[in-house]
């Protein structure tokens, strides 16, 4: 088995985000870049799949030069090689297509995509890739085993959770629940010093749909004070009267 | 030309955030000068969708499609999307729909906006408000294919009434096996429960509760209110919670009406997630907990008294406006 992991390069969650150049851009400055959260949770199920099935992890990322750094550091987890599709990655649908591109004829029976990238919360690309290149494809993905060209996986679904079965190949949209938060691989040194003799590969990005286009950014208003109550009684009054949610 | 809607159902009746897309649908129908079609399946009472602006109804009777099948259903709105002219599709945030949603981007061509939080801003160019970085900003997204599809964040609209009568007919589109390659063998899911995503409400419980054996009194506020219950992160981490309840920017989103947060610091990645709620209320111990500078009430307080307290008082309130 062949898989492929997406990753997308994403702010850390502890980030503040500020925009620039008259509100049409992202402020980068002083941000710290990591894997996106989802997208780590698909790289170590894949780490599982590569000691238990002997399968090989590729990597790939849609972006410019500056991501670089994050995709070393899921080489370090353990990923065998890298693809970096050398485009500013604006829109779902683009990105989708940049990486369906490389997928039809890279081999790939499985590609771990995130549910969601947490940047710009599009959750499409999976979908998009999916669909594009008529491979199977399950989303909210909390749990995937693979036997043969068998998958059995469980999605979350409102309320509860959903078993489904497919074939390969197949794409997710993985989260939380592909493996345990403990079980979240850290790269050690030696992770480190053998993921700078591994292979990423630039390719140049084809022609491809922009479906999309932020042309502005703001920020939430300001909140206004809490008001501090002493008793439920008061509560139960402002919740219903003033509020007027209950 | 038409504004097509994708209407969700449980149990063959229509959800409430079906009601809230239709009103979200019948504003954009109105700034292009054009008509609400609905799409539904399996749904018995389409007809209260005219309440809200909806004229026509394609219902969709099909025994294979009884079960949720993304990939089917993508399909089935897609077809229905080009027999109808359609110029923008428009679904909810539940986690069906944002299944589905791409899938038809990708069939369509379309470009797909999610986590749409008001009416568009503007038709030409087609420009949407959405929400983005987990809730810490808004973009203004200009979509500029053919058909757009928008997204539209729960709670964010509204539901609007909008009087007119829907006529309904039954629709079926063409679906050959290879759409129902991927198979649903069990749905694990209590009957009756609020979910998360549906709740006006949601009580939420955080690592201040000390222990799993101390939610009794969360559920019982819960069901007071008629709310869903949720947790912080290291709460599911640690197993005191189902891993469904885990709520934040790397959980469930949260945009109730009213969230309770009791025992919850109010760490960035756990606001990111529900700050979309409208009315947040805090309970906790430490008056310098993070969470209150993001809510709107707040009770300095020890949950094991406060928590008790206010489930009496609700049910005195109940009783009287019963
Ligand atoms: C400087 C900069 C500016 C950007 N500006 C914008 C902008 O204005 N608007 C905008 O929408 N996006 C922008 N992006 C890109 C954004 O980070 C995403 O890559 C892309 O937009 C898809 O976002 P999404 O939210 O739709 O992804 P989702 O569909 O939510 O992502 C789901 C999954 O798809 C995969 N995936 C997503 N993006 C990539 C990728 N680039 N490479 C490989 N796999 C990926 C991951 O597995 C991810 O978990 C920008 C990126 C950079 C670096
Ligand atoms: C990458 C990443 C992603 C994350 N994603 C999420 C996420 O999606 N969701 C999430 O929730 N967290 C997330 N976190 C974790 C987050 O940083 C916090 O650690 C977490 O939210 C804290 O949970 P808590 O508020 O329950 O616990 P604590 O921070 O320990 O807070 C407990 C609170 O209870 C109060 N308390 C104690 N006793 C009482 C009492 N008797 N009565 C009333 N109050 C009391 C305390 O004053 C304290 O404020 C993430 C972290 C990382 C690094």
């Amino acid at each position: 088995m062949k898989i492929l992991v997406c990753i997308s390069n994403v702010p850390d969650t502890t980030s503040k985000i500020n925009f620039t150049d008259g509100d049409t851009k992202f402020d980068t400055n002083g941000v710290q870049f990591v894997i996106n959260p989802n997208d780590e949770f698909g790289l170590t199920r894949a780490m599982w799949f590569k000691e238990k099935q002997g399968t090989t992890v590729h990597i790939a990322t849609v972006g410019e030069a500056s991501v670089e750094p994050t995709m070393r550091k899921a080489l370090a987890i353990g990923a065998d090689e890298a693809i970096r599709v050398n485009a500013a990655p604006t829109d779902g649908f683009f990105v989708a297509e940049q990486l369906a591109n490389i997928i039809k004829d890279g081999g790939y029976d499985l590609v771990i995509a995130g549910r969601e990238s947490i940047d710009y919360n599009g959750g499409m690309v999976p979908g998009i890739l999916a669909t594009l290149l008529g491979m199977n494809f399950v989303n909210t993905c909390i749990s995937l085993e693979v036997e043969g060209t068998t998958a059995t996986a469980i999605r979350e679904i409102d309320g509860g959770k959903e078993t489904v079965q497919t074939s390969l190949p197949l794409v997710i949209g993985g989260q939380k629940g592909l493996v345990q938060e403990s079980d979240l691989k850290i790269p050690n040194m030696r992770g480190i010093m053998m993921a700078r003799k591994k292979t990423l590969t630039v390719v140049e990005p084809i022609e491809a749909t922009v479906a999309t286009k932020d042309a502005k950014f703001d920020k939430p208003m300001a909140k206004g004070a809490v008001k501090l109550v002493n008793s439920a009684d008061e509560l139960v009054d402002l919740l219903h009267n003033e509020a007027k949610v209950i | 030309m038409s504004v097509l809607v994708y209407t969700e159902s449980e149990n063959g009746k229509l959800k409430k955030s079906a009601y809230e897309v239709a009103s979200y649908a019948k504003a954009v129908a109105d700034q292009l000068g054009s008509s609400v079609t609905a799409i539904s399946f399996n749904t018995e009472n389409n007809d209260q969708l005219g309440t809200y602006g909806v004229s026509k109804v394609l219902n969709v009777t099909d025994d294979k499609l009884a079960t949720f099948n993304a990939l089917a259903y993508a399909n089935s709105i897609a077809q229905a999307a080009k027999s109808e002219n359609t110029q923008v599709i428009v679904v909810s945030s539940s986690t069906n729909s944002k299944f589905l949603a791409p899938i038809l981007a990708a069939k369509l061509k379309a470009g797909y906006v999610p986590n749409v939080v008001a009416a568009p801003e503007s038709t030409s160019p087609f420009s949407v408000k959405r929400t983005a970085f987990s809730n810490k900003g808004f973009a203004h997204t200009e979509i500029t294919t053919d058909i757009k599809i928008v997204g539209v964040s729960n709670n964010a609209f509204g539901i609007m009434e909008n009087q007119t009568t829907a006529t309904v007919e039954s629709y079926n589109a063409d679906l050959s096996d290879a759409d129902f390659a991927v198979k649903s063998i069990e749905i694990d899911k209590v009957a009756g429960q609020v979910t998360i995503a549906d709740a006006d409400i949601v009580v939420s419980g955080g690592r201040g509760l000390k222990g799993p054996e101390n939610w009794g009194m969360i559920e019982e506020l819960a069901e007071i209110l008629g709310a869903a219950t949720a947790c912080s992160k290291p709460v599911s981490d640690m197993g005191w919670r189902p891993h469904g309840e885990h709520v934040g920017q790397t959980g469930k989103p949260v945009a109730s009406n009213l969230y309770i947060a009791i025992g919850i610091s109010g760490a960035i990645q756990h606001l990111a997630g529900v700050s979309a709620s409208k009315t947040k209320v805090v309970i906790n111990s430490d008056p310098e907990a993070p969470f209150f500078k993001a809510a709107d009430y707040g009770i300095v307080g020890d949950a094991f008294e406060v928590v008790p307290q206010l489930i009496e008082k609700l049910k005195q309130f109940k009783a009287q406006n019963a």
